[in-house]
């Protein structure tokens, strides 16, 4: 499941979506980026995030798949907030849901990863250091790059 | 064809889309590109970074060798800083 929204989530409404009553889910994951008062050296009074709204849906959606090929996965759900945020307040919400933990864990940092480098959303940020565009980190796309490293583990997965 | 831009690009050319004939010798992104600082001092200051600015042809991303025949919505933007 992928929402693009202005409006905050909550976690524990969000799980129960998740979860839809099921009974056969063993292990859940949830990852919340939250806004931090500060950018790498100047204070932040608040952010502005815009997207590019058809591209996002797509790119999160082609990320969700590949995540649940790769991983025996029961149910994923990213959220990602648009518009004006301050710090403390929640932008991006990505949960998994497995029979057992490794998969989760392993999905919700890909899927991440991913959101980083290909999801078509961009951070302005105003602060009373000046206001500019956010710049991409070369540390994002080596995180990205380290899974396609490694094996599927669909197989090995399953049995832990 | 539709042009899109965002963040920092779309600042500054001053316009988040157009409508717009290309030149036929335009056949790919990077084509595009150089094509766009030629119009005028406002595309030529967006575009002159022109090696970090990413491209995505119909809601995909796209090298800057890609073609672009048959293309219905190309947008131009800076490297994404979602998350």
């Amino acid at each position: 499941m992928i929402r693009i929204q202005e409006a905050d989530f909550d976690l524990a409404e969000e799980v129960e979506i998740l979860k839809d009553g099921r009974t056969d889910i063993g292990a859940i994951v949830t990852f919340t980026g939250v806004v931090r008062d500060r950018g790498s050296d100047k204070v932040i009074d608040s952010m502005n995030l815009e997207h590019y709204p058809g591209m996002t849906e797509k790119e999160l959606a082609r990320i969700e798949a590949q995540a649940h090929e790769r991983w025996p996965l029961q149910a994923s759900l990213i959220v990602h907030r648009v518009g004006k945020l301050v710090p403390g307040e929640n932008i991006v919400l990505v949960a998994t849901a497995s029979e057992h933990r490794h998969a989760a864990f392993e999905a919700a940092s890909f899927l991440m990863d991913y959101l980083k480098t290909d999801a078509p959303f961009w951070k302005f940020e105003d602060g009373p250091d000046g206001a500019g565009w956010v710049e991409a980190r070369d540390s994002d796309d080596a995180a990205k790059e380290s899974w396609s490293k490694q094996p599927s583990n669909k197989e090995e997965a399953a049995d832990v | 064809m539709r042009l899109l831009y965002f963040a920092w690009v779309r600042e500054k050319t001053g316009i988040s889309s157009e409508e717009i004939e290309l030149p036929a010798e335009i056949e790919t992104v990077g084509d595009l590109l150089r094509w766009q600082k030629t119009r005028g001092e406002e595309f030529a200051a967006a575009f002159e970074k022109d090696k970090v600015i990413r491209a995505a042809i119909d809601q995909t991303h796209a090298r800057h060798d890609a073609a672009i025949a048959g293309a219905q919505e190309i947008a131009f933007f800076p490297p994404v800083t979602g998350g």
